[in-house]
């Protein structure tokens, strides 16, 4: 838990607070819930690979660190995933679950293996830069509880932001071997940037044209983020860090992608078996 | 973790300087007030306190994989949170307590090369494997239960660095242990297959928990001298004791058979009589033959070797980062010469 969430006033957003303002009635519609589903799918299977890290970092320090990023963006996906099933009687736990591989929407940045060191830091610099753009814009939503949850996740992704680009300059400058692997985590998370900036139709099944997609947007004027206008930002920003850090910018063809639209890579298939494997062997069960 | 008995320097050898320390140091013990880094004190007590201290630091760090086992499998999302945490936390007491340990003029790497070594011991518990998801709730309620019983006093402790690292990883093994009393609760009242999956485990990990506290008194000669310093306040039979005593009711709300038939309640004493332990199972893990021995620490040791070249990164940029502030301040420096 990073010192400013500590500090944070009470009343700030979390999936218990979410849960008792469901049973109070609060309900996402239909467009908005499919919205907060893409965005907890996101932080969820990230999430997720951070975990990965725990009890196998370079420094106790790293284990550290990597666990409570991986907890406070654990801390944004259930909060979404618990907003978006309210639209369906649903819970988190029943959308983290029991959901197969192409009901998930996912974008496949967040799926890829944690790699060694540098691909994680990588991975976690592309993916603090979008948050952080992402989360200043969700802010202003119209909708109350996203604008809620981002106001709570932008506090926290600060850190998770100043916690990369601090190991991309020590790797970048610090040993021949550090800066080699830097730059080939960078090489190898690289096309998957240009999804994450993508206004692609978010569906509940995958489809061939984007028709869907844009009734969808239309209704999510004022409440969603259209990730189109943040890619300046991240254009802007990263680059510089990355040349900074006496880098070269990756000039990787972008991959295909369609994680809102169901589609994943193939490291997805086994991260959700064995996310899911105990949950699955006792349908209904509380735990 | 008995303490070897090593006694102060023969007052023969004493310099007047160390005769005044030792004296102010009986008299610190003797007021119950705190030794700190700078106070003289024994070699025997700097090495009791050292060994003592970076076991316990090392358990809370091997003592991360059992439970990092079951994070990516964790069976709801609040549990997994609630895994991550705990497992972090660990890592966080490792950290407090080697710098406690550094106090005492053992260095940090050196403690951990000990431990990737395999020359450092560490809880014998944590050789065990977690093959069920029951099985973090019995580490957290006998486990970090056992643990609890032993590290209260600890807070206690003589010496000022680890009593004071031991207020705070108290207060986070008292959450831990409600946690996993929280999990066998939930299975208890769940399915039959969960309730079965909760004794299961509970039949697993009581009697090493019970043996967490060391052998018999009688077999424990060193605890003595640790006692007589204030390290250590109670012998491991009355801490097992006072475990027992404990879990007896906690067993009853959760419904589950703490397995021992010899488990009942003595009038007389006013606490739970419990059947022998197999002591010849403690001596098997503590030599090595555990379940997860060799697993454990050949884990630790690929992550630390596997992070070298990252270590070595920070070091190297560290290093460039000061050159380069030298060259600044040196040209600053020569400015002002020729202005």
């Amino acid at each position: 838990m990073s010192v400013k969430q500590r500090q944070a006033p009470t009343g700030i957003m979390t999936p218990e607070l979410i849960e008792s303002e469901i049973a109070g009635g609060l309900v996402a519609t239909d467009a908005v819930a499919t919205y907060a589903l893409g965005l907890g799918d996101d932080a969820l299977i990230l999430a997720h690979r951070l975990g990965e890290w725990i009890a196998n970092g370079p420094e106790l320090e790293e284990d550290v660190a990597l666990g409570n990023i991986g907890l406070d963006i654990l801390g944004h996906a259930r909060s979404f995933l618990t907003y978006a099933g309210s639209a369906w009687g649903k819970t988190e736990d029943d959308l983290a679950y029991f959901r197969s591989e192409p009901e998930f929407r996912c974008r496949q940045l967040f799926e890829q293996p944690i790699g060694d060191f540098a691909q994680t830091i990588a991975r976690q610099l592309i993916a603090s830069v979008y948050f952080d753009s992402l989360y200043r814009a969700l802010m202003h939503s119209t909708d109350p509880t996203l604008a809620a949850i981002a106001a709570k996740a932008t506090k926290e992704v600060d850190y998770h932001l100043d916690h990369s680009t601090q190991w991309l300059l020590r790797l970048g400058l610090g040993t021949d071997e550090s800066a080699f692997r830097m730059q080939r985590g960078l090489d190898a998370m690289w096309p998957f940037v240009d999804e994450l900036y993508r206004a692609e139709p978010h569906r509940a099944e995958p489809a061939p044209s984007g028709e869907l997609g844009a009734e969808l947007s239309a209704q999510l004027e004022g409440i969603a983020v259209d990730p189109r206008a943040l890619r300046a930002e991240f254009d802007a920003v990263v680059p510089r860090l990355i040349v900074d850090a006496g880098l070269t910018v990756p000039k990787a063809s972008a991959a295909r992608g369609g994680g809102r639209q169901g589609i994943h890579s193939e490291a997805f298939g086994p991260l959700l078996a064995e996310m899911q494997v105990l949950a699955r062997q006792h349908p209904g069960a509380s735990w | 973790m008995a303490a070897p008995a090593e006694a102060a320097p023969a007052e023969a050898e004493m310099s007047a300087e160390d005769e005044q320390g030792l004296a102010r140091f009986l008299e610190l013990i003797e007021s119950d007030s705190r030794v700190e880094p700078t106070d003289w004190m024994p070699e025997g007590y700097r090495k009791t306190l050292v060994r003592q201290i970076s076991q316990h630091a090392h358990s809370e760090i091997i003592g991360m994989q059992p439970e990092g086992n079951w994070i990516t499998r964790a069976p709801s999302l609040k549990r997994k949170a609630i895994l991550m945490a705990k497992v972090q936390d660990e890592a966080g007491h490792g950290l407090y307590l080697y710098s406690a340990a550094q106090t005492l003029g053992t260095d940090r790497d050196t403690m951990f090369d000990q431990l990737i070594t395999g020359k450092a011991k560490y809880s014998s518990i944590f050789n065990y494997l977690t093959p069920t998801w029951a099985d973090m709730g019995s580490i957290g309620w006998l486990v970090d239960g056992a643990a609890i019983c032993n590290q209260v006093p600890l807070c206690r402790a003589s010496y000022g660095p680890y009593g004071r690292a031991m207020v705070r990883i108290c207060k986070e093994e008292s959450f831990h242990q409600r946690q996993g009393f929280e999990i066998l609760l939930s299975l208890m009242n769940g399915t039959d297959a969960q309730a079965k999956m909760a004794q299961e485990s509970v039949n697993r990990w009581y009697a090493p928990a019970l043996m967490m506290f060391g052998p018999p008194d009688e077999d424990s000669p060193n605890s003595k001298q640790s006692m007589a310093w204030k390290i250590k306040r109670f012998s491991n039979d009355e801490l097992r004791q006072r475990f027992v005593d404990m879990l007896v009711p906690q067993a009853e709300i959760l419904g589950v058979t703490l397995p021992d038939p010899d488990l009942k309640f003595n009038e007389e004493t006013g606490h739970y009589d419990f059947g022998e332990l197999d002591w010849s199972e403690f001596y098997e893990v503590l030599k090595g033959n555990g379940q997860a021995n060799g697993v454990r620490v050949a884990r630790r040791r690929a992550a630390h070797e596997n992070g070298e070249w990252v270590r070595e990164a920070a070091r190297a940029y560290a290093d460039k980062q000061a050159a380069a502030a030298a060259t600044a301040a040196a040209l600053t420096a020569n400015e002002t010469v020729a202005a």
